[in-house]
């Protein structure tokens, strides 16, 4: 199972701040985003690359085939608006 | 030498000058930048802000963006504080303060500090619009402005003045 912390418009929009997905690991960025369209099917724009970064233990992951493991912390949010 | 702080409490720019150059010899320049709230966004009048950020990778994404300006320019010191939470029109938001032996490296490091900043740490403005009247219109997430991402790919051009013979 992978839990994803969601943050500002994306967490509006699927209603809660962390989401846990029926995904084994180790899984893909790329699969666990396909997970969340899924479930998600209305905001699927949002969470498409691009719309929605993801980071890695706190880190910006621009890489869709990097491997999330089971225990990483998985954050998914909208391009940054901060200054 | 850096000071990297996230909080909800305002700040004294007095005091974070003082704190730049207090004992401090060797640096002949200080450059600092204060972002504020303002009333106009796009048209519309704003009565609040809200800056919600994702804690810990906050303040590692900025210790990252001083760490790399620190290879980039030889600086004296760092300070940065972003505010998080409510803040009113005019409110300060973030405070960037550099200084340096000269003030070339202090211009560039707190500029480019600060667009870094603006797309590569985890911070969300949500504004509150409001009507002639003062009346409360709607909420909004603030988007992306596509003039902050060329403020930070105009960095990858090594044709900056600090790498020129």
């Amino acid at each position: 199972m992978i839990q994803v912390l969601l943050f500002a418009r994306l967490r509006d929009q699927l209603g809660t701040g962390a989401i846990n997905l029926t995904l084994a690991a180790p899984t893909t960025v790329q699969a666990m985003r396909l997970a969340l369209q899924q479930q998600f099917t209305e905001h699927a724009d949002s969470l498409a690359a691009g719309q929605a970064l993801v980071a890695i233990n706190q880190s910006l992951c621009n890489d869709e085939t990097m491997v999330i493991n089971s225990g990483d912390e998985v954050a998914l949010f909208p391009p940054m608006t901060g200054g | 030498m850096d000071d990297i702080r996230v909080q909800r409490d305002d700040f004294s720019v007095a005091d974070e000058y003082q704190q730049l150059c207090q004992d401090n010899r060797d640096d002949g320049a200080v450059v600092f930048f204060v972002g504020r709230v303002r009333e106009q966004n796009q048209g519309d009048t704003i009565s609040r802000l809200f800056l919600e950020h994702y804690p810990g990778m906050t303040e590692r994404a900025l210790a990252d963006i001083v760490a790399a300006a620190r290879k980039r320019w030889s600086l004296g010191r760092v300070r940065l504080i972003h505010r998080i939470g409510a803040l009113d029109i005019e409110d300060q938001i973030i405070f960037i303060g550099v200084s340096s032996g000269h003030r070339q490296n202090a211009f560039d490091a707190a500029a480019y500090i600060m667009d870094f900043l603006k797309s590569q740490a985890p911070f969300w403005k949500k504004e509150i619009l409001i009507g002639p009247t003062g009346e409360t219109l709607s909420e909004r997430w603030v988007d992306t402005r596509s003039s902050d991402t060329q403020a930070r790919q105009k960095w990858d051009n090594p044709a900056t003045p600090d790498s020129l013979p």
